[in-house]
């Protein structure tokens, strides 16, 4: 299964073509009531890149997010994923939610939540069986949390909720994961283990968008940012898109200067 | 109590009883994970104007007119109570709450139209079921199970609710893994292309379809329990679904048989002359159980909840 990785290349485009783009969105615009929370936006992601979806609070980040996938109806514009329509690649992306949006009191155990990741394989009725669970399992050791695979949902800390939701999209076995908000009140040991295995999937060849919020992170996690506030402000390698002067304007004059000191280049 | 006795008398209500227990608990399961048990009660409510507009049309009171009208009716607030869900962006009690009151009214109203002399809507028929009155004419005793005459003469409530159950159970056997990931996490489900929106109509319109058959059968007061009692109750028993739903099946199938039977017997062990209310009692055991595993059951404690205590 992840020979199949190699295909869809590492290669670095710099004149990227819609076809070719994991994600290409365009002219896309969505709106809550009257207020559009995005508005004719154009994205282009990189194959096997790491990139960042950064802006301020409300900017419209996890919006987007969730309009490429078709869970919040769109105005106009235009989602391919793969060069094709969204329905006919969905076992191709995978798809992190906030952990926030669901209840972790629901009745089921770690491995369960695991195998969810694990639908499209097996539909409504085909039975889970040794090697499914075998499956799971390798993802959650991936993640760290082979120990807790029989553990209730809602005994874990925030942290271990946030790398099961990593596991269950690693059994996915996607060619390209969309997370939101993945480091959001999780604990350094968790964004570490995270973080290492989304550049093993970037390693992969595989591509890895993540709805970010910690500007001081940015220069070493990802390869490209796309800034965002309501419009598109930038997108591009990290080294052209993240500038001082692009984020006052993604962030309309509100960082400080102590947050604008931390995501300088450092000196030397 | 002989066969020739009880196989008349007794086995219809404990079977029309424990299938109209399981039929709701069942898909309760699913309402009270997804903060939807208030449904029971919309549904006992809306079903009124289905019932008055049916008897309308047709102007006569029998069974399969008003039972269709009531079905209509749920799945004419199922559409509704959804559709301000979604598009006034509001949480399900509410939009519960606003449909089934005005739905009710509506019934009301549309009552007070007709010549309510000769429509007798018996409230607390409705209200209590009369599930001591299915009776069985045609048995003499456990070997009429095995007389096509005599099963001919079966009280058709037990056939109802029997097909009600099946219909139920079949629609949470084929989903249960897509009910499963959707009540659980409703984004990642739609981005795996789980049709979400459609199955949880669908859901709701199966327990409609389960509580308007045990209304006919046993009245409102066990379909508003059994939504929420014996599914609430399951959930401190275990912390997995699959469990919990059995559970769920056992503690409504406790209540309806031992509820029947204290209804029957309880008073006359305590010296009193009169039985009880089956349907009543039923509902308040289902009660009990849910306090009693809410005290001792070994997964009531919540995520987020407040230790100690």
């Amino acid at each position: 299964m992840f020979d199949l990785v190699s295909e869809n290349g590492v290669a670095q485009c710099s004149n990227l073509e819609e076809g070719a783009s994991p994600l290409a969105i365009r002219g896309l615009t969505v709106s809550y009531g009257q207020k559009p929370a995005v508005f004719s936006v154009d994205m282009t992601v990189v194959p096997g890149q790491m990139t960042a979806i950064i802006g301020p609070n409300g900017a419209g980040k996890s919006t987007l997010l969730k309009a490429a996938l078709g869970l919040v109806p769109k105005v106009s514009g235009q989602v391919r994923v793969f060069g094709a329509d969204l329905i006919k690649q969905r076992e191709r992306i995978a798809y992190v939610p906030q952990r926030a949006s669901v209840d972790w009191d629901f009745p089921t155990r770690v491995l369960d939540v695991v195998l969810m990741g694990l639908y499209r394989e097996l539909g409504l009725l085909a039975r889970i069986r040794g090697a499914h669970r075998a499956q799971a399992k390798a993802c959650l050791e991936r993640v760290g949390m082979a120990d807790f695979a029989d553990r209730q949902i809602g005994q874990l800390s925030g942290g271990q909720q946030q790398r099961v939701f990593l596991a269950r999209a690693l059994a996915q076995n996607a060619d390209l994961y969309l997370l939101d908000e993945p480091f959001a009140g999780v604990d350094a040991a968790t964004e570490k283990a995270i973080i290492s295995v989304l550049k093993s999937l970037r390693d992969a060849g595989r591509t890895v968008v993540v709805v970010h919020h910690d500007l001081a992170t940015v220069r070493d996690y990802f390869d490209s940012v796309f800034l965002i506030n309501t419009r598109k402000i930038a997108e591009g390698p990290v080294e052209h898109a993240f500038t001082p002067e692009l984020l006052q304007e993604a962030y309309g004059g509100r960082l400080a200067t102590a947050q604008m000191d931390q995501i300088q280049p450092l000196a030397g | 109590m002989s066969g020739a006795e009880f196989v008349p008398l007794s086995l219809p209500p404990l079977v029309i009883g424990t299938c109209a227990a399981i039929a709701c608990a069942l898909p309760g399961n699913f309402l009270v994970l997804r903060r939807q048990a208030l449904i029971g009660d919309a549904i006992s409510h809306v079903v009124l104007p289905g019932i008055v507009v049916a008897f309308l049309l047709t102007g006569a009171i029998s069974t399969w007119p008003m039972m269709l009208g009531a079905s209509a009716a749920s799945v004419v607030a199922v559409i509704l109570i959804e559709a301000i869900r979604r598009l006034g962006r509001i949480e399900p009690g509410a939009a519960m709450g606003v449909v089934f009151t005005t739905m009710f009214a509506a019934g009301v109203l549309l009552l007070e139209q007709t010549d309510t002399s000769t429509v007798h809507l018996d409230v607390e028929h409705a209200l209590y079921g009369n599930l001591e009155s299915l009776i069985w004419l045609d048995a003499v005793g456990w070997t009429s199970l095995w007389d096509f005459e005599a099963l001919a003469g079966l009280p058709p409530e037990v056939f109802r609710i029997g097909a009600a159950l099946c219909g139920v159970s079949l629609f949470i056997a084929v989903f249960w893994r897509a009910l499963k990931i959707s009540t659980f996490d409703e984004g990642f489900a739609r981005a795996v292309g789980i049709a979400t929106a459609p199955l949880g109509i669908a859901l709701v319109i199966t327990a409609a379809i389960a509580a308007v058959a045990a209304f006919d059968a046993v009245g409102s007061i066990i379909v508003i329990a059994m939504f929420i009692c014996p599914p609430a109750a399951a959930r401190m028993m275990t912390n997995q679904l699959g469990h919990q739903v059995a559970w769920s099946v056992v503690f409504a199938a406790v209540s309806a048989i031992l509820g029947y039977v204290l209804a029957g017997y309880g008073p006359l062990w305590l010296g009193l002359q009169d039985a009880v209310s089956a349907a009543g009692m039923i509902a308040t055991l289902s009660g009990v159980i849910l306090a009693l595993c809410a005290r001792f059951g070994p997964c009531r404690r919540r995520a987020g909840a407040p230790l100690g205590v």
